[in-house]
């Protein structure tokens, strides 16, 4: 029972939340991965992309609320996320062929892509606050909250420890899995993913073999831009949207795109993982954990506590550092940076 | 010819400059943008009600005008914050400044712009204890008590309300840290045990991590000194869902319409410390404010007192010029001479162009202690119902 009771508080306090914060990464860093695979450079944009594909869903979603269209048990955003992806892709496409295409034809190195696309960034940044403000919206308000609350589970199974799970933690890790299944059966096994890989591995011989580098890049782009309305809503759902934090969350996106290892797909999911387990694990206390697995009476004197939450965003980048310079391509073997 | 033009522009300068009624400009420096954007609207109107209530009256230094000017001190960057100031004081020409809100961009607007420059700042909602003993020329004023004061009061709501042990975060800055050493401080001389402080960054994506060491350390409530739009938000949203407290204790930065807003019933039964009275004043006020259209809440009475005591000092020195002026900001605040309560600013002109004392006790009962801050009455707050309540004065 003792045993059981410490699981059930790790599984509160760090394997839920964990689970849900990485996934949210792992759909951003897939983003960045595919455009870094593709196109050659680091979007700094995407963070600001997803934001705006947020905004696109949440004002659909109002629209929705004023027909009295709901989605039962679960939130409304999840019928109005077609219309966000549609407006993203519109979105990703039109810069693409306002910016990036100039840049493509001439052959420019990939630092004047990330500069544009940091130009990018501000132009979208401006565009959502634009549109929707600065403010905090909650997203998920109709629906039902949890699936099970701490209370609930408690009753259940009779343990002193509860396990809450939220609805939107629940939809973030189905959406996620259905995302990154879908897109591994889509570049593993359809003839346009294939293209897109030899294209990603190799430019000119895919370019000999008669892969149409426009059509690649417009896949990329459709896929990237779907990726981050996705995860930006899956975000926004689970906690809070803001456009600031937005751009706050890029640091931890591209860190496990890095760590996994740039352009590799499994590899931006592995590092999503990674990044939101390890700022979790390291600074957790595990004082009440100790207390139920230790024999006797023992109580462990402090928080048994690695590292003070203060340096939560220290730990990934020391992963980051780690993994720069024991294995520059990253865990799976992407790019080297 | 171009010597012609610069002695006309001079002469029509001078000229100017010698009528005896003129437009004083006030800088209204808060966060228009930033953590406490959903603040600071209210506060710039009522500190703006102040100065139109004061022009109205015609009496300001012989049927002088009052015109504020914004500036955006974003709450937290420094540099942006002595940007905007630079801007009022040097483009705008204010005569003082209406402002800081936040302290850390406060102390920095004080010694990089305010103190060089020598012009009065009135801050209606800097709190850090710091800014007591820092170095200002007799520049610096704030109608908001030091946190330090918050700290006991808070410490004596938690005994009341038998408190025996308590976890802590606050925002990683000089407010948060301010208050949360003064909070620990004085809970621990009550006996009440903090079993963790720990601070959380704002803006931040997913507070995950900090609300699993706070629930680790447990305690009876969850003490959150930070900012309601910002990281205190996400804290105690994680916290209830994940069920690790029921309870939070919400000082100053905490307590706004917007916070039981997003949060929904789960915050109820909460309840913390603003800095408030139950004046006659603050009745007057809130009825004028209602009429204005401002919307009650935090610091918009201590707004419209900072806003007042500028224009006050300003007619009791004859002079808009700071070097003038600060020394009259302690005698215009405090006894003796007649009490002046909200909307009676025209009469206090009058007295005061008399050569009359007037005493100023505003919309929150104002008496400037020490190195020119608010003594500080407080008003404890209970979330009842989704809405914030007054449970009582203090």
């Amino acid at each position: 029972m003792e045993i059981m009771n410490a699981l059930a508080l790790l599984s509160n306090y760090l394997v839920v939340p964990a689970l849900a914060y990485g996934s949210q990464l792992a759909l951003g860093a897939l983003g960045v991965t595919l455009v870094y695979g593709i196109l050659r450079f680091s979007n700094f944009a995407h963070g600001e992309l997803m934001a705006f594909g947020t905004m696109a869903v949440i004002l659909m979603t109002w629209f929705l609320q004023a027909q009295g269209i709901s989605f039962g048990a679960l939130p409304t955003e999840l019928l109005a996320l077609p219309v966000g992806i549609l407006a993203t892709v519109v979105l990703a496409l039109g810069t693409d062929r306002v910016v990036y295409r100039f840049h493509r034809s001439k052959k420019s190195q990939p630092v004047i892509f990330l500069i544009a696309s940091l130009a990018v960034m501000f132009f979208y940044s401006g565009l959502t606050r634009f549109i929707i403000g600065t403010a905090d919206r909650n997203m998920g308000d109709d629906g039902a909250r949890f699936i099970f609350t701490a209370r609930e589970f408690k009753e259940w199974s009779g343990l002193d420890e509860g396990i809450a799970l939220r609805t939107t933690q629940g939809i973030t890790v189905v959406v996620t899995l259905v995302c990154v299944v879908a897109l591994f059966w889509f570049l593993n096994r359809t003839r346009a993913g294939k293209s897109m890989r030899a294209y990603s591995d190799n430019e000119d011989l895919a370019l000999l073999s008669g892969v149409n580098p426009e059509r690649v890049v417009l896949i990329a782009w459709i896929l990237a831009a779907a990726l981050a309305t996705v995860a930006g809503t899956m975000y926004g759902l689970d906690k809070t949207f803001k456009p600031f934090i937005y751009l706050q969350l890029l640091l931890p996106i591209f860190a496990s795109a890095i760590v996994g290892g740039l352009g590799s797909p499994v590899g931006a999911v592995a590092g999503g993982f990674v990044i939101a387990f390890s700022e979790i694990t390291v600074t957790f206390a595990y004082k009440r954990v100790l207390t139920y697995i230790m024999p006797g009476d023992n109580v462990p004197d402090g928080l048994v506590q690695l590292l003070s939450t203060e340096y939560k965003f220290a730990v990934s980048f020391v992963i980051l550092v780690v993994v720069l310079l024991v294995r520059p391509t990253g865990i799976f073997k992407g790019q080297s940076v | 010819m171009k010597n012609l033009l610069v002695t006309t522009a001079l002469a029509a300068t001078l000229l100017s400059s010698a009528a005896s009624a003129e437009d004083v400009k006030i800088g209204v420096l808060l966060g228009f943008t930033g953590p406490i954007e959903s603040l600071t609207p209210g506060m710039g109107a009522s500190g703006e009600l102040a100065m139109k209530e004061v022009s109205d009256s015609g009496k300001f230094l012989d049927g002088s005008t009052v015109t504020p000017v914004r500036g955006d001190s974003t709450c937290v960057d420094s540099a942006a914050a002595s940007a905007a100031a630079e801007r009022l004081i040097t483009s705008d020409k204010v005569s003082a400044i209406f402002g800081a809100d936040c302290s850390g961009v406060t102390g920095a607007v004080l010694q990089n712009v305010a103190r060089p420059n020598g012009i009065v700042m009135i801050s209606p909602s800097a709190t850090s204890p710091a800014l007591s003993d820092a170095e200002d020329d007799g520049l610096f004023f704030r109608t908001a008590p030091s946190d330090a004061r918050q700290g006991q009061v808070l410490a004596e709501v938690l005994t009341e309300k038998g408190v025996k042990s308590a976890a802590l975060t606050y925002t990683n800055n000089d407010y948060g840290k301010g208050l949360a050493e003064s909070i620990k401080t004085n809970a621990e001389a009550a006996g009440i045990e903090i079993t963790i402080d720990s601070s959380h960054e704002d803006g931040k994506g997913d507070y995950s991590a900090e609300v699993g060491a706070l629930a680790q350390a447990g305690g009876d409530v969850l003490i959150v000194a930070g900012y309601l739009d910002q990281g205190g938000k996400g804290i105690i949203q994680a916290a209830l869902d994940t069920g690790a407290f029921d309870t939070f204790v919400l000082p100053d930065g905490m307590v706004g319409d917007s916070l039981p807003a997003s949060i929904g019933d789960g915050l109820n039964g909460s309840y913390g410390t603003i800095a408030g009275t139950d004046s006659e004043g603050a009745a007057m006020f809130n009825k004028m404010a209602e009429d204005a259209g401002i919307k009650i809440d935090a610091y918009v009475g201590e707004s419209y007192d900072a806003a007042a005591l500028i224009m006050l000092a300003m007619q009791a020195a004859g002079s808009s010029n700071s070097a003038d002026f600060k020394s009259k900001i302690m005698d215009v605040a405090n006894a003796p001479g007649e009490k002046i309560m909200p909307g009676e600013l025209g009469k206090a002109l009058e007295l005061l162009s008399e050569g009359k004392d007037i005493d100023y006790v505003g919309a929150t009962n104002v008496e400037l202690i020490g190195a020119g801050e608010s003594a500080g009455s407080f008003r404890e707050i209970l979330v009842d119902g989704g809405a914030i309540t007054t449970a009582k004065y203090r």
